[in-house]
C-alpha cells in the first residue's frame, strides 16, 4: 500500500510487491511449513509429566491405603486361621506381606516401590498363597478380552449410527434414539438374566456361562477358541445393547450441532456428494468428544463388570476382586486397584493422543 | 452468447414459520456476465435469503414459493436451476456459481488441512484428474490468492483471518466459475486487509472474467467496487442503479436514508446529507 | 473536572514458546471530562488491552494509570468509587446483558449498588434513564433483553453505564454490531449525552469516519503504539504517520472515489 494519500482508488501495478501485506500476516502458519505432522514436544512433556505424577500419587495411596486400615492383612490371615499360627509364623508372614511393624514407615515404603519394580504384588491369601500377579494375570485377558471386545463395538455401532441419524434430523431413524436409551436403563443383571434364560436354557443357542467348558484346558486349538467365542457371546450382546443408547445419543448430539456450522454448509455450495459432507466434514469434527467418553469408559472396563460377570460366572477381574474382598485378602485387592488404576491412566494416555491426532488444534495449545 | 448470465424472474421465499416470514417478495434482476453487483441492505432485508436461495442453499424453514431462476451458461445453453434435480444441481454446485463466505472463521472444516480441503473439490467435480494434477493445481491456486503454495499442509487455525479469506477465495476460483457469489467477505477484518481482499478480486475478476454479487451492509464499500448496485429493503429491491448514479442521485427515500446513516471520511464533518 | 491519565503504559504478556508479546508500547494519553477522544486501532493494535487496564481485568507492566493524579485504586472503598467514575459500554449488545433478568433491574443494579438516589426514588430515577436514552420506560422495563432490538439494548446499556453519574466513559466498539442505519443515531445519542453531562468519552473503535465523526481527538495505536494523535480533523485529513495514511487510504471513501474518477475521466491531472 503506497503511502501516497492522494490515489486510494487507483491501482498501483499489481505486480508491484507491497512492503508488508497485511492479509499475509500469518498466526502459526510459518512453522507449518516444514514437516507434515509437527511433534509437539511442548504438549507431549507436559502430558508425561502429569501422568507420571499421577501414577506416582497413585502408588502411593495405593501403599497407604492397607496401612490406615484397621487390622491388616495378616491380623486378618490369623483371625482365619484361629489361632493356630505361632508367632514366629506370623512375623515370617509379616515379612512376607511387608507389613513387619518392627520396620520404619519410610522403609517399608522403599521396600514396597522395590516389590513393585520387580513385578512382585505380594502373595494373595485366598488363592492357596499364589503370587498376586499370577491371580491377576489369569483374569485379566478375559475381562479385557470380552468387555474391551464389547465396548470397541458399541463404540462403534452407537456411533454411526448416532451420525446418521443426527445427519437425517427428523427422519424415522429418530425412533432409534429413545429405543437404545431405553434398553440402557434396563438394570443390566435382569437383562442378563433374561438372555440366559431366553437363548440359553429355552433356545440352547448359547451356554449359560463360565468362559469356556469345565474341565478343558486352555490352548491355542479351534475347539478351544470356538467355545470361547460362544462363551462369550451372550455376555457381548448384553454388553452391548446395555451401553448402546449412551453413543448414540453422545453422537447424535454433536452433530446436530456441528451440522449448524459454517463450514457444512459451505462444503453443500461446494457440490460435495451427501456422503462426503456427512463422513469427513460433519462426523470428523462430531467424534471428538465422543473418543474422550470412549478413552474413559476404556479406563472401566477393567474394574466395572462384576456384575456381568457374576450373572455369567466369567473368570475376569471383577470376579476376582468380589473374592477378594469378601476373604479380606488384601494383598489381591491391593494389587487389582493398583492394575485398575494404571488402566485407567493408560486409557487416558491413549485418548489424549488419539484425541492430538484427530483434533490439530489441541497440538497447539494445551488440552 | 448472450449478455445476461442470470436472469431472476419474480423470486419470492417464504420463512415456514409461525407467523410466516417472507423474506424475499417477487425479486426480479439480471446479471451480466463480468459485472460486479452489490447487494445492499440491513440484516433482515433478504439479500442473504435472495443469494442463497437462487443457488438453492436455503435450509429449511425457508421455502422458495415463487419464480425462476435462469443461468445462461457461456456455452450457449440455459439451465433453469430450480428444474434440475438433486444430482444436476450438485454438479453445477461450484462448477458454474461458486460461493464466498463469510466470516471464514467458521466457513473451513477445522480438523482437514487447507490442502484437503481443495482436492475435495477437484476429487468431486473433476474425475479425471490424477493426485498429482490436483495437487499441483491446488498449489497453483493459493500461489494465484498469494497465500503461497506451502500453505497447503496448513490447517484453518493456523492462518490469520485474512488469509483464510483468500483461501476462500482460490477455493471459489477454483473450476473457474463464471459467477462469484460472496457473502460479507470482508466484514470480520479490518481495514487494510479489506483493501487488499478487494483488490485481489478486482483483479482476478479482470483475469478470469467472471461476475460478482457482493453482497454487504457497509454501502461505501459497494459503492468503490460495484459496477451496479441492488438496494434491498425487507425483502424488496428498492432501488437497482449504477453505482455512480446512486451515489449522485438516489431515487428511493430508504436509499437516501441509508447513505445518509454513514459520515463522511472526507470533507465536511458530519454526516452525509443528500 | 475529573482527568485520566495513561503515563507510559507498557503491557506485556507472556506467550508461550515464543517469548513476550508486546500488547501496548509505551502509551500516554489524557482524558478529561467534557472531551472525546477516538482511539482508533485495528485488531492487534491494543485497544483491547487498554480497555481491559482501564476496567482493571488487566494490570500495566510498566507505568501507570492515573485517575485526578492518583494511581487508580485496585483495592476496596477506593476500587469501588473509581468504578463509578469511570464506566464502560461494550461491544457486543447481546452478551453484555444478562438474558435471565429485565431491563429494570439491570438499570436499578448500579443505582442501588452505589446508592445514588435514595431508595425511594430508584424507580423513578430508572425511568428517567431510560427516557434520557429515548427508550420509553413503560414499553422497555419489564422486558428481557432478547425481546428487544440490538439497538435498544444498546442504550440500556448506555443507560445503566449512566446510572452511577459517572464522569468518565469508555465505549468500545459501541455501534459495531448493529445495523448501520442505527448506529448513527446511538452515536449521536452518546454525543448529545456527552454534551450534556459533561462526560468524558473514551471511543474505542476500528471505523476512521465514525471516529471522526464523534471525536475532538484522535489517537492512532498501530501494534500497541500510539503512532498518530491530535485534533480530529488534521489526523484524519492531514495524516503524517504512514501507517495512519494507508489506514485512511484504505478506507471506503466514495466522495473521494468518485470526484478522483470525475477528475481521470474529464482527463484531469493525476
Amino acid at each position: 500500500m503506497s503511502a501516497d494519500t492522494s490515489a486510494p482508488a487507483t491501482q498501483a501495478s499489481p505486480a508491484a510487491p507491497e512492503p508488508v501485506d497485511p492479509t499475509l500476516v500469518g498466526t502459526t502458519a510459518t512453522r507449518a511449513e516444514r514437516g507434515r505432522m509437527r511433534v509437539p514436544w511442548r504438549f507431549i512433556g507436559g502430558r508425561a509429566a502429569f501422568y507420571l505424577f499421577t501414577a506416582w500419587a497413585a502408588i502411593t495411596i495405593n501403599f497407604f491405603i492397607p496401612r490406615l486400615m484397621k487390622g491388616d492383612a495378616v491380623d486378618a490371615y490369623m483371625a482365619r486361621s484361629q489361632g493356630q499360627l505361632t508367632p514366629d509364623a506370623e512375623k515370617a508372614l509379616r515379612l512376607m506381606f511387608g507389613l513387619d511393624h518392627s520396620v520404619p514407615l519410610w522403609q517399608q515404603y522403599l521396600d514396597y516401590w522395590g516389590m513393585l519394580l520387580r513385578g512382585d504384588l505380594g502373595v494373595s491369601i485366598s488363592t492357596g498363597m499364589a503370587p498376586v500377579g499370577d491371580a491377576i494375570a489369569a483374569a485379566l485377558p478375559w475381562t479385557l478380552g470380552l468387555v474391551g471386545f464389547a465396548t470397541i463395538v458399541s463404540f462403534l455401532v452407537g456411533t454411526v449410527l448416532g451420525a446418521v441419524i443426527g445427519w437425517r434430523r427428523g427422519g424415522r431413524l429418530d425412533v432409534l434414539v429413545p429405543v437404545t436409551t431405553f434398553l440402557g436403563t434396563i438394570p443390566y443383571f435382569w437383562l442378563g438374566l433374561i438372555f440366559i434364560a431366553a437363548f440359553s436354557s429355552v433356545l440352547g443357542w448359547f451356554p449359560a456361562g463360565h468362559a469356556y467348558e469345565v474341565g478343558v484346558d486352555p490352548g491355542w486349538n479351534a475347539d478351544f477358541i470356538g467355545q470361547v467365542l460362544s462363551h462369550a457371546a451372550l455376555p457381548v450382546i448384553t454388553i452391548v445393547i446395555a451401553s448402546l443408547g449412551g453413543w448414540v445419543l453422545g453422537m447424535r448430539n454433536m452433530m446436530l450441532t456441528v451440522l449448524d456450522e459454517d463450514y457444512i454448509t459451505v462444503a453443500q455450495a461446494k457440490g460435495m456428494p451427501n456422503r462426503r459432507v456427512l463422513w469427513r466434514y460433519a462426523a470428523r469434527n462430531a467424534v471428538l468428544p465422543q473418543i474422550q467418553s470412549f478413552a474413559l469408559s476404556l479406563g472401566f472396563i477393567v474394574g466395572g463388570t462384576i456384575v456381568m460377570e457374576m450373572v455369567f460366572s466369567y473368570p475376569g477381574i471383577g470376579l476376582l476382586l468380589l473374592g477378594a474382598t469378601n476373604a479380606k485378602d488384601y494383598a489381591l485387592m491391593q494389587g487389582i486397584f493398583l492394575v485398575l488404576v494404571m488402566a485407567v491412566l493408560v486409557a487416558n494416555i491413549i485418548a489424549d493422543i488419539a484425541y492430538a491426532i484427530l483434533d490439530p488444534r489441541t497440538r497447539q495449545t494445551e488440552a | 452468447m448472450t449478455d445476461t448470465l442470470l436472469s431472476v424472474r419474480d423470486f419470492s421465499v417464504v420463512y415456514d414459520v409461525d407467523p410466516p416470514v417472507r423474506a424475499v417478495k417477487n425479486v426480479t434482476i439480471d446479471i451480466r456476465r463480468g459485472e460486479i453487483v452489490g447487494l445492499a441492505g440491513e440484516s433482515g432485508s433478504g439479500k442473504t435469503t435472495l443469494a442463497y436461495g437462487v443457488q438453492r442453499l436455503l435450509k429449511p424453514p425457508a421455502v422458495i414459493t415463487g419464480g425462476s431462476v435462469v443461468f445462461h451458461d457461456a456455452d450457449g445453453s440455459d439451465v433453469d436451476l430450480h428444474a434440475l434435480d438433486t444430482e444436476q444441481m450438485r454438479r453445477f454446485r461450484w462448477d458454474k456459481v461458486s460461493m464466498v463466505f463469510q466470516g471464514a472463521m467458521n466457513a473451513l472444516n477445522p480438523v482437514a488441512t487447507i490442502g484437503a480441503q481443495l482436492d475435495d473439490v477437484f476429487r468431486v467435480h473433476r474425475p479425471g484428474m490424477s493426485r498429482a494434477q490436483r495437487r499441483a493445481e491446488a498449489v497453483d491456486l493459493l500461489e494465484i490468492v498469494k497465500v503461497g503454495g506451502q500453505r497447503i499442509r496448513s490447517y484453518p487455525h493456523e492462518l490469520s483471518g485474512g488469509m483464510r479469506q483468500r483461501v476462500m477465495i482460490a477455493m471459489a476460483l477454483a473450476l473457474r466459475p463464471q459467477l462469484m457469489v460472496m457473502d460479507e467477505p470482508t466484514t470480520a477484518l479490518d481495514v487494510l486487509v479489506q483493501r487488499e481482499i478487494l483488490k485481489q478480486i478486482s483483479q482476478l475478476r479482470h483475469e478470469f472474467g467472471f461476475s460478482v454479487v457482493f453482497i454487504t451492509h457497509d454501502l461505501p464499500l459497494l459503492l468503490e467496487i460495484s459496477d451496479r448496485i441492488a438496494v434491498m429493503r425487507e425483502g424488496e429491491i428498492v432501488e437497482l442503479a449504477d453505482a455512480e448514479r446512486l451515489w449522485t442521485d438516489p431515487q428511493h427515500e430508504y436509499t437516501r436514508d441509508l447513505l445518509r446513516s454513514f459520515p463522511r471520511l472526507t470533507g465536511e464533518r458530519g454526516v452525509v446529507v443528500r | 473536572m475529573t482527568t485520566l491519565e495513561f503515563r507510559g503504559v507498557t503491557k506485556l504478556y507472556n506467550v508461550r514458546g515464543s517469548g513476550q508479546l508486546k500488547a501496548l508500547d509505551d502509551v500516554s494519553f489524557t482524558l478529561h471530562s467534557r472531551q472525546t477522544i477516538g482511539l482508533v486501532g485495528q485488531s492487534g493494535s491494543g485497544k483491547s488491552t487498554i480497555a481491559k487496564i482501564l476496567t482493571q481485568l488487566e494490570t500495566p507492566t510498566h507505568g501507570e494509570v492515573l485517575l485526578d493524579g492518583a494511581p487508580i485504586p485496585r483495592r476496596g472503598k477506593g476500587l469501588r468509587m473509581y468504578r463509578q467514575q469511570l464506566r464502560m459500554v461494550f461491544q457486543d449488545p447481546f452478551a453484555s446483558l444478562n438474558p435471565y433478568h429485565s431491563i429494570r433491574h439491570h438499570v436499578e443494579r448500579p443505582l442501588r449498588l452505589d446508592r445514588v438516589v435514595p431508595r425511594d426514588q430508584v424507580d423513578a430515577e430508572v425511568r428517567r434513564l431510560l427516557e434520557r436514552v429515548r427508550l420509553d420506560p413503560d414499553a422497555v422495563m419489564e422486558r428481557r433483553p432478547h425481546e428487544l432490538s440490538g439497538g435498544q439494548r444498546q442504550r440500556v446499556a448506555i443507560a445503566r453505564a449512566l446510572a452511577s453519574r459517572p464522569a468518565l466513559l469508555v465505549a468500545d466498539e459501541p455501534v459495531s454490531m448493529l445495523d448501520v442505519s442505527i448506529r448513527l443515531g446511538v452515536l449521536n445519542l452518546l454525543a448529545d449525552l456527552q454534551r450534556e453531562e459533561g462526560l468524558g468519552v473514551l471511543y474505542i473503535t476500528h471505523d476512521l469516519a465514525t471516529a471522526r465523526h464523534f471525536s475532538d481527538e484522535i489517537m492512532v495505536l498501530n501494534q500497541g503504539r500510539v503512532v498518530e494523535r491530535g485534533p480530529a480533523d488534521d489526523v484524519i485529513l492531514r495524516p503524517r504517520d504512514p501507517y495512519t495514511r494507508e489506514l485512511r487510504a484504505a478506507s471506503p471513501d466514495p466522495e473521494e472515489f468518485f470526484r478522483r474518477r470525475a477528475a481521470q475521466t474529464t482527463g484531469g491531472a493525476r
